[in-house]
Protein backbone atom coordinates (compact mmCIF):
# COMPACT_ATOMS: atom_id res chain seq x y z
CA UNK A 1 0.00 0.00 0.00
CA UNK A 2 1.61 3.34 -0.71
CA UNK A 3 0.98 6.25 1.37
CA UNK A 4 -1.35 9.04 0.66
CA UNK A 5 0.05 12.44 -1.20
CA UNK A 6 1.20 14.78 1.85
CA UNK A 7 -1.42 17.13 3.23
CA UNK A 8 -4.33 14.72 2.20
CA UNK A 9 -5.40 12.52 4.68
CA UNK A 10 -5.99 8.66 3.75
CA UNK A 11 -9.31 8.50 2.23
CA UNK A 12 -11.85 6.29 5.11
CA UNK A 13 -13.21 3.62 3.66
CA UNK A 14 -16.92 5.29 4.20
CA UNK A 15 -15.64 8.47 2.42
CA UNK A 16 -15.08 6.33 -1.00
CA UNK A 17 -17.92 7.03 -3.62
CA UNK A 18 -20.99 4.44 -3.10
CA UNK A 19 -22.62 3.60 -6.34
CA UNK A 20 -26.27 5.39 -6.52
CA UNK A 21 -28.86 3.55 -4.26
CA UNK A 22 -32.56 4.40 -3.73
CA UNK A 23 -31.83 6.73 -0.65
CA UNK A 24 -29.84 9.36 -2.93
CA UNK A 25 -32.45 8.95 -5.87
CA UNK A 26 -35.59 10.20 -6.49
CA UNK A 27 -38.27 7.75 -7.01
CA UNK A 28 -39.17 7.51 -10.31
CA UNK A 29 -40.76 4.53 -12.36
CA UNK A 30 -38.30 2.89 -14.07
CA UNK A 31 -36.54 2.32 -10.94
CA UNK A 32 -39.90 0.81 -9.32
CA UNK A 33 -40.14 -1.89 -12.66
CA UNK A 34 -36.45 -2.53 -11.96
CA UNK A 35 -36.77 -3.30 -8.84
CA UNK A 36 -39.85 -5.41 -9.54
CA UNK A 37 -38.15 -7.20 -11.68
CA UNK A 38 -36.37 -8.70 -8.99
CA UNK A 39 -38.53 -8.80 -6.70
CA UNK A 40 -41.51 -10.84 -9.27
CA UNK A 41 -38.02 -12.94 -10.42
CA UNK A 42 -37.70 -14.07 -6.72
CA UNK A 43 -41.65 -14.46 -6.14
CA UNK A 44 -41.43 -17.01 -9.33
CA UNK A 45 -38.84 -19.19 -8.33
CA UNK A 46 -41.55 -19.95 -5.25
CA UNK A 47 -44.04 -20.47 -7.91
CA UNK A 48 -41.53 -23.14 -10.15
CA UNK A 49 -41.20 -24.89 -6.70
CA UNK A 50 -44.90 -24.88 -6.70
CA UNK A 51 -45.34 -26.51 -10.07
CA UNK A 52 -42.51 -29.05 -9.26
CA UNK A 53 -45.23 -29.94 -5.92
CA UNK A 54 -48.19 -30.03 -8.44
CA UNK A 55 -46.56 -32.96 -10.47
CA UNK A 56 -45.08 -34.36 -7.86
CA UNK A 57 -48.44 -34.59 -6.02
CA UNK A 58 -49.95 -35.67 -9.13
CA UNK A 59 -47.38 -38.60 -9.82
CA UNK A 60 -47.82 -39.23 -5.76
CA UNK A 61 -51.70 -40.04 -6.82
CA UNK A 62 -55.24 -39.23 -5.91
CA UNK A 63 -55.01 -38.32 -2.49
CA UNK A 64 -51.97 -36.32 -2.57
CA UNK A 65 -53.45 -34.73 -5.52
CA UNK A 66 -56.52 -33.85 -3.95
CA UNK A 67 -54.62 -32.32 -1.21
CA UNK A 68 -52.76 -30.18 -3.38
CA UNK A 69 -55.87 -28.95 -4.91
CA UNK A 70 -57.36 -28.31 -1.50
CA UNK A 71 -54.39 -25.96 -0.61
CA UNK A 72 -54.24 -24.10 -3.73
CA UNK A 73 -57.69 -23.43 -3.71
CA UNK A 74 -58.22 -22.32 0.12
CA UNK A 75 -58.87 -18.44 0.15
CA UNK A 76 -54.73 -18.50 0.94
CA UNK A 77 -53.74 -20.70 -1.62
CA UNK A 78 -55.66 -18.18 -4.36
CA UNK A 79 -54.03 -15.10 -3.10
CA UNK A 80 -50.69 -16.96 -3.69
CA UNK A 81 -51.76 -17.90 -7.58
CA UNK A 82 -52.98 -14.00 -7.54
CA UNK A 83 -49.45 -12.86 -6.62
CA UNK A 84 -47.89 -15.37 -8.72
CA UNK A 85 -49.91 -14.69 -12.10
CA UNK A 86 -49.29 -11.16 -11.54
CA UNK A 87 -45.30 -11.44 -10.94
CA UNK A 88 -45.50 -13.79 -14.12
CA UNK A 89 -47.41 -11.17 -16.55
CA UNK A 90 -44.85 -8.50 -14.87
CA UNK A 91 -41.83 -10.43 -15.25
CA UNK A 92 -42.62 -11.81 -19.06
CA UNK A 93 -43.17 -8.10 -20.21
CA UNK A 94 -40.53 -6.52 -18.66
CA UNK A 95 -38.32 -9.21 -19.61
CA UNK A 96 -39.34 -8.45 -23.08
CA UNK A 97 -38.35 -5.11 -22.35
CA UNK A 98 -34.98 -6.03 -21.25
CA UNK A 99 -34.90 -8.34 -24.31
CA UNK A 100 -35.14 -5.23 -26.58
CA UNK A 101 -32.56 -3.33 -24.62
CA UNK A 102 -30.14 -5.98 -25.26
CA UNK A 103 -30.57 -5.17 -28.93
CA UNK A 104 -29.80 -1.69 -28.21
CA UNK A 105 -33.00 0.22 -28.62
CA UNK A 106 -35.54 1.73 -25.61
CA UNK A 107 -33.07 3.35 -23.77
CA UNK A 108 -34.32 6.90 -24.33
CA UNK A 109 -35.91 8.62 -21.03
CA UNK A 110 -38.90 8.87 -22.46
CA UNK A 111 -39.12 5.53 -24.39
CA UNK A 112 -38.10 3.73 -21.33
CA UNK A 113 -40.89 5.25 -19.13
CA UNK A 114 -43.62 4.63 -21.60
CA UNK A 115 -42.50 1.00 -21.66
CA UNK A 116 -42.15 1.00 -17.85
CA UNK A 117 -46.17 1.92 -17.40
CA UNK A 118 -47.14 -0.13 -20.39
CA UNK A 119 -45.26 -3.29 -18.76
CA UNK A 120 -47.17 -2.30 -15.65
CA UNK A 121 -50.55 -1.94 -17.22
CA UNK A 122 -50.03 -5.44 -19.27
CA UNK A 123 -49.43 -7.18 -15.74
CA UNK A 124 -52.53 -6.07 -14.23
CA UNK A 125 -54.73 -6.14 -17.19
CA UNK A 126 -53.49 -9.88 -18.07
CA UNK A 127 -53.80 -10.89 -14.33
CA UNK A 128 -57.53 -9.43 -14.09
CA UNK A 129 -58.23 -11.22 -17.67
CA UNK A 130 -56.99 -14.75 -16.30
CA UNK A 131 -59.09 -14.48 -13.03
CA UNK A 132 -61.83 -13.22 -14.91
CA UNK A 133 -61.91 -16.59 -17.32
CA UNK A 134 -61.20 -18.43 -13.83
CA UNK A 135 -64.52 -17.37 -12.26
CA UNK A 136 -66.49 -17.39 -15.76
CA UNK A 137 -65.30 -21.12 -16.38
CA UNK A 138 -66.74 -21.60 -12.29
CA UNK A 139 -62.93 -22.82 -11.27
CA UNK A 140 -62.96 -20.67 -8.11
CA UNK A 141 -66.29 -21.79 -6.26
CA UNK B 1 12.87 -13.26 -18.45
CA UNK B 2 9.19 -14.06 -19.07
CA UNK B 3 10.18 -17.67 -19.69
CA UNK B 4 10.46 -18.03 -15.64
CA UNK B 5 6.91 -16.18 -14.97
CA UNK B 6 4.06 -18.45 -13.68
CA UNK B 7 0.89 -18.85 -16.61
CA UNK B 8 -0.64 -17.28 -13.49
CA UNK B 9 1.55 -15.02 -13.58
CA UNK B 10 1.24 -14.36 -17.58
CA UNK B 11 -2.09 -13.88 -17.84
CA UNK B 12 -2.60 -11.72 -14.45
CA UNK B 13 -3.97 -8.32 -15.61
CA UNK B 14 -4.97 -9.25 -18.70
CA UNK B 15 -8.81 -9.17 -18.15
CA UNK B 16 -11.81 -11.82 -17.93
CA UNK B 17 -11.42 -15.38 -18.63
CA UNK B 18 -13.35 -15.07 -21.17
CA UNK B 19 -16.53 -16.86 -19.81
CA UNK B 20 -17.85 -13.65 -18.61
CA UNK B 21 -21.13 -13.97 -20.69
CA UNK B 22 -21.94 -17.51 -20.37
CA UNK B 23 -24.28 -17.07 -17.71
CA UNK B 24 -25.86 -14.04 -19.39
CA UNK B 25 -26.35 -15.59 -22.85
CA UNK B 26 -27.90 -18.56 -20.74
CA UNK B 27 -30.41 -16.43 -19.22
CA UNK B 28 -31.48 -14.79 -22.26
CA UNK B 29 -31.41 -17.60 -24.53
CA UNK B 30 -34.05 -19.37 -21.85
CA UNK B 31 -35.59 -16.14 -21.25
CA UNK B 32 -37.00 -15.95 -24.73
CA UNK B 33 -38.14 -19.80 -24.61
CA UNK B 34 -39.67 -19.09 -21.54
CA UNK B 35 -41.79 -16.33 -23.08
CA UNK B 36 -43.57 -18.87 -25.37
CA UNK B 37 -43.52 -21.36 -22.50
CA UNK B 38 -45.17 -19.28 -19.94
CA UNK B 39 -47.84 -18.18 -21.58
CA UNK B 40 -48.88 -21.78 -22.34
CA UNK B 41 -48.61 -22.47 -18.88
CA UNK B 42 -50.74 -20.01 -17.80
CA UNK B 43 -53.36 -21.51 -20.56
CA UNK B 44 -52.75 -25.11 -19.02
CA UNK B 45 -53.28 -23.85 -15.25
CA UNK B 46 -56.86 -22.10 -16.83
CA UNK B 47 -57.68 -25.79 -18.40
CA UNK B 48 -56.68 -27.54 -15.29
CA UNK B 49 -58.15 -25.33 -12.52
CA UNK B 50 -61.37 -27.16 -12.50
CA UNK B 51 -59.37 -30.81 -13.13
CA UNK B 52 -59.75 -33.13 -10.81
CA UNK B 53 -57.45 -36.04 -10.61
CA UNK B 54 -58.54 -38.37 -13.09
CA UNK B 55 -59.08 -35.39 -15.87
CA UNK B 56 -55.28 -34.15 -14.54
CA UNK B 57 -53.86 -37.65 -15.08
CA UNK B 58 -55.66 -38.01 -19.24
CA UNK B 59 -54.32 -34.08 -19.62
CA UNK B 60 -50.92 -34.83 -18.90
CA UNK B 61 -51.65 -38.09 -21.06
CA UNK B 62 -51.33 -36.15 -24.12
CA UNK B 63 -47.55 -36.02 -25.51
CA UNK B 64 -47.89 -32.42 -26.11
CA UNK B 65 -49.05 -31.55 -23.07
CA UNK B 66 -46.36 -33.77 -20.91
CA UNK B 67 -43.73 -32.37 -23.53
CA UNK B 68 -44.39 -28.89 -22.95
CA UNK B 69 -44.34 -28.90 -19.47
CA UNK B 70 -41.40 -30.92 -18.88
CA UNK B 71 -39.56 -27.92 -20.98
CA UNK B 72 -41.42 -25.63 -18.61
CA UNK B 73 -40.17 -26.69 -15.68
CA UNK B 74 -36.82 -27.83 -17.06
CA UNK B 75 -36.49 -24.43 -18.64
CA UNK B 76 -37.83 -22.47 -15.57
CA UNK B 77 -35.88 -23.89 -13.32
CA UNK B 78 -32.44 -23.83 -15.41
CA UNK B 79 -33.43 -19.49 -15.79
CA UNK B 80 -34.54 -19.01 -12.25
CA UNK B 81 -31.26 -21.02 -10.67
CA UNK B 82 -29.08 -17.76 -13.09
CA UNK B 83 -31.38 -15.14 -11.31
CA UNK B 84 -31.44 -16.48 -8.09
CA UNK B 85 -27.49 -16.57 -8.08
CA UNK B 86 -27.58 -12.91 -9.36
CA UNK B 87 -29.76 -11.73 -6.58
CA UNK B 88 -27.37 -13.86 -4.29
CA UNK B 89 -23.85 -12.36 -5.77
CA UNK B 90 -25.48 -8.60 -5.37
CA UNK B 91 -26.83 -8.34 -1.66
CA UNK B 92 -24.45 -10.94 -0.14
CA UNK B 93 -21.32 -9.72 1.27
CA UNK B 94 -19.70 -12.67 3.46
CA UNK B 95 -17.89 -15.04 1.62
CA UNK B 96 -19.50 -18.17 3.59
CA UNK B 97 -23.27 -17.16 3.42
CA UNK B 98 -22.55 -16.03 -0.11
CA UNK B 99 -20.80 -19.94 -1.06
CA UNK B 100 -23.66 -21.50 0.91
CA UNK B 101 -26.27 -19.56 -0.41
CA UNK B 102 -25.02 -20.38 -4.17
CA UNK B 103 -25.05 -23.78 -3.08
CA UNK B 104 -28.46 -24.13 -1.52
CA UNK B 105 -29.67 -22.11 -5.27
CA UNK B 106 -28.17 -25.01 -7.75
CA UNK B 107 -29.60 -27.98 -5.00
CA UNK B 108 -32.91 -25.99 -5.32
CA UNK B 109 -33.22 -25.94 -8.81
CA UNK B 110 -31.63 -29.47 -9.45
CA UNK B 111 -34.35 -30.78 -7.03
CA UNK B 112 -37.50 -29.29 -8.38
CA UNK B 113 -36.62 -29.86 -11.84
CA UNK B 114 -35.44 -33.49 -11.85
CA UNK B 115 -38.92 -33.92 -9.18
CA UNK B 116 -40.52 -32.07 -11.52
CA UNK B 117 -39.56 -33.91 -14.74
CA UNK B 118 -39.61 -37.30 -13.30
CA UNK B 119 -42.99 -36.60 -12.34
CA UNK B 120 -44.24 -35.39 -15.67
CA UNK B 121 -42.82 -38.55 -17.20
CA UNK B 122 -44.12 -41.05 -14.53
CA UNK B 123 -47.80 -40.02 -15.08
CA UNK B 124 -47.56 -39.12 -19.26
CA UNK B 125 -46.01 -42.86 -19.26
CA UNK B 126 -48.02 -44.98 -16.99
CA UNK B 127 -51.57 -46.24 -18.38
CA UNK B 128 -54.75 -47.29 -16.67
CA UNK B 129 -54.69 -45.96 -13.22
CA UNK B 130 -58.09 -44.73 -13.70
Amino acid sequence: MSEAPAGRPTPKASDRPMSPYVTVWRWHLTMATSILHRVTGVALYGAALILAGWALALAAGPGAYDSFRLILGSPLGKLVLIAITLSLFFHLANGVRHLVWDFGSGFLPKTADMTAAAVIVFAVAATMAVWVAAGMMGALS
Amino acid sequence: MSGYRTPLGRVRGLGSAKHGVGGFIAQRVSAAALVLLTLWGVYAALSLAKANYATAVLWLHAPLNAILMALLIGVGVFHMRIGMAEVILDYIERPTTKALLLTLNVFAAWLAGVIGVFSVLKVALSSGIY
